[in-house]
């Protein structure tokens, strides 16, 4: 049995990989751990690696699944994607991407799901908010806090490029962190939430939309809670008003239940009403067809 | 008055209307430009409101003023709710402050109509018209028109926007004139027809490839159907849905489960249809759209309203045994998508792994396919189901919920499986 200790990130296990496929070695005889202390470090170049003529191919799906479900914090995410590796290349399993149901192909798809959720999810619940504007160049520059299930700041990171490139901006989490200057995406380590700026001047009216949007005749607690869980509330400025808004709900329906009924109020005098009318004689009742 | 308080009133005015969809937009960043705001994968909901609704757009009116009498909306003339009205530039500048912050990824922006159609029009495209060319807004837009606009007004509102919708609101003329007396349905169709027009023109330049990038269009338009204002079935709503579907080839039909208002009118029931009602027009929409399912299977001349108990899917099985069972290793795509308990997802799950093995119920169980569901209706590697199990009687009955949970009375929260279910994706 050997150890293999590598840095938590694709191009760490892909290269390892690459090696022990080469050399024959079997999953079994593999131990794979997370490097922990070089995690921190996250150097952000490949590490370019010799590559030799043995090298088997791979279908680019698995590479697509594989890059996804190494973001995943499942310790055993090495070996299992070894595990597919072998059979796929060695196994002389080469359709083992076409049969989902699989086990061990279903638990990396499991894993590649959870990652592309928690991916979804920082690309919905990452809040930015204003810290100032660029002497020189004149863009506004905002920072947000974001903790993630996974380590997916890198796969997330270039939706934000895309959406938000006019502006200068920050993405601090506990693992990783992405800026953007307007010309390149840098990251950097993890830091602690009080890096972070603690409001934004127009949470205030985010708050008010919030609340105006919210309809309590339909309460469906449970279906949001569903879409958007109670571990991300804490960074949301919009959460503190969820529970008072379900708690003030039935009085409010019960008041709109009571609400006398308002007769209807002749049309005011408007030539396009008046044309309106003239239209409505006209026009056939073709709504049959 | 404040921007906080016209905020308020024009959120509020704004909420009953149910889309939300913020997906299948033309693909555009704001990469090598000078703003913010990109488009094109799959919508982002930004944040839910505790009716279980998705807030991926700042969804407003210009104004709540209106000139209509619609008895099912808060804002026609006879209500008297507070009125406020926004000027175009500050629901421009609200949505780039929202987008910059990630909050929102784009615009809804609708209104009352006030002095004429083309007037109000124009005011709303003013706003989309500033956002786009003024600060180079390349995020999601969604503009209501109105069908009795210009045709010259609706191609514009249709070049700056990513959809523009028309609200049908009821399916029958019939219920349009007891309720909403300025509205037609025929020019409604009429406006949808045109539109689908444009949008084809559109998405026929841009797949030929010798042609300059023709000039952007919106790439798809939905609408609303509200369900239980009127007497309408729900066999009327989805032959309606069905039209709009086929013949105006909608992205989406939304259907609105009608529910109390601050502002009641004494045309309208007082007593709301259960929002499981709702939910199961969403299903049967899903089976239109993508199970192959054909309209006049969804419903039954002696039934013409779903069926509030189960899923319209299961429903079409039990009314259909002789269909079944179906044999996951051999039955071809559309007969498993008939399958109580097999989405679309599964079904293409278990054609692409049967090439290469005999599926049993493990394999199932892995795709986290609900066995109850299934089992009388499917055979696979090892399983048959007893001709008793889809012969029963009891059949149906094993598929409702306990009674206690069918309080499907509006008033106390939902508590049953089915209300939790989002309703915005209408899975089955």
């Amino acid at each position: 049995m050997r150890t293999v200790l590598i840095k938590p990130t694709f191009e760490a296990w892909r290269d390892q990989a690459r090696t022990l496929l080469t050399q024959g070695a079997t999953p079994d005889e593999i131990l794979w751990s997370d490097d922990l202390a070089e995690a921190a470090l996250f150097a952000a170049e490949e590490i370019a690696v010799a590559k030799t003529g043995l090298v088997p191919r791979v279908p680019a799906a698995f590479l697509d699944i594989a890059r996804t479900a190494a973001a995943h914090t499942d310790p055993h995410r090495w070996a299992a994607l070894y595990r597919l590796l072998r059979r796929l290349t060695r196994g002389g399993e080469r359709h083992l991407l076409s049969i989902p149901t699989d086990r061990e192909m279903r638990q990396v798809q499991e894993w590649c799901k959870a990652v592309r959720r928690d991916i979804h999810k920082m690309h919905a619940f990452v809040r930015f908010r204003l810290v100032g504007t660029d002497e020189a160049t004149g863009r506004e520059q905002f920072i947000a806090w974001f903790e993630p299930e996974h380590r997916i700041v890198r796969l997330a990171a270039s939706f934000f490029q895309k959406r938000f490139a006019g502006m200068d901006w920050s993405i601090l989490t506990p693992h990783e962190c992405v800026h953007w200057d307007g010309a390149a995406l840098h990251f950097t380590p993890g830091v602690l939430r009080s890096a972070a700026p603690d409001e934004d001047a127009l949470e205030g009216l985010w708050r008010t939309y919030y609340r105006s949007i919210f309809n309590p005749a339909r309460l469906k607690v449970k279906a949001m809670q569903a879409e958007m869980p109670k571990k991300y509330w804490k960074n949301l400025p919009e959460a503190e008003l969820i529970r008072p808004l379900i708690a003030g709900s039935p009085a409010r329906v019960e008041e709109m239940l009571e609400t006398e009924e308002r007769p209807a109020k002749p049309a005011p005098k408007n030539a396009y009403l008046e044309k309106l009318r003239q239209m409505n004689a006209e026009t056939p009742d073709t709504s049959a067809k | 008055m404040e921007l906080q308080s016209k905020l308020e009133i024009l959120a509020d005015a704004a909420k009953y209307d149910a889309s939300c969809a913020s997906s299948g937009a033309a693909r555009k960043d704001s990469r090598g430009g000078k703003g913010v705001g990109s488009t094109g994968g799959a919508g982002i909901c930004h944040s839910y409101a505790p009716d279980g609704r998705c807030i991926s757009l700042l969804k407003v009116l210009l104004t709540n003023a209106c000139l209509y009498d619609c008895h099912y909306c808060i804002n026609r003339r006879s209500s008297n709710v507070r009125r406020a009205r926004f000027t175009p530039d500050e629901v421009v500048k609200l949505t780039l402050d929202f987008y910059k912050r990630n909050y929102i990824e784009g615009l809804f922006l609708s209104s009352g109509i006030i002095q004429s159609a083309d007037y109000t029009m124009e005011l709303v495209i003013s706003v989309a018209r500033t956002l786009r060319e003024v600060h180079h807004f390349r995020g999601y837009i969604h503009l209501k028109t109105i069908p009795e606009a210009s045709s010259a007004l609706i191609e514009m509102a249709g070049r700056y926007a990513d959809r523009i919708s028309i609200n049908i609101e009821l399916p029958t003329q019939a219920g349009l004139d007891a309720l909403a007396p300025e509205k037609n349905l025929a020019r409604t169709q009429d406006a949808m027809g045109h539109i689908r027009e444009k949008i084809d023109e559109r998405r026929a330049e841009t797949r030929k490839a010798d042609t300059q990038k023709p000039p952007p269009f919106a790439t798809g338009q939905s609408t609303q159907m509200l369900v239980g204002a009127d007497a309408s079935s729900d066999t009327s709503i989805l032959q309606r849905a069905d039209v709009l579907y086929g013949a105006y080839r909608l992205r989406r039909v939304y259907y609105s489960g009608f529910s109390p208002i601050p502002e009641p009118s004494k045309l309208l029931p007082i007593k709301p249809p259960p929002l499981v009602r709702e939910h199961r027009l969403y299903q049967a929409d899903w089976l239109l759209r993508f199970y192959e399912f054909k309209v006049g299977e969804l419903t039954t001349s002696e039934a013409p309203n779903l069926d509030l108990a189960l899923d319209p899917k299961l429903a079409w099985a039990l009314r259909n045994r002789a269909a079944f069972p179906a044999d996951v290793n051999r039955a071809p795509r559309e007969i498993l998508l008939r399958v109580p308990g097999l989405g679309v997802r599964n079904v293409d799950r278990i054609l692409s792994a049967r090439r290469y093995t005999r599926l049993r119920l493990a394999d199932l169980l892995r795709l986290r396919v609900s066995m109850k569901k299934v089992l009388p209706f499917i055979i696979a590697a090892d399983h048959t189901p007893t001709q008793l199990g889809l012969d029963g009687d009891d059949l149906r009955a094993r598929f409702l919920p306990p009674p206690r949970q069918m309080d499907l009375d509006f008033g106390s929260p939902p508590s049953s499986a089915d209300d939790l279910i989002s309703v915005r994706n209408g899975e089955l």
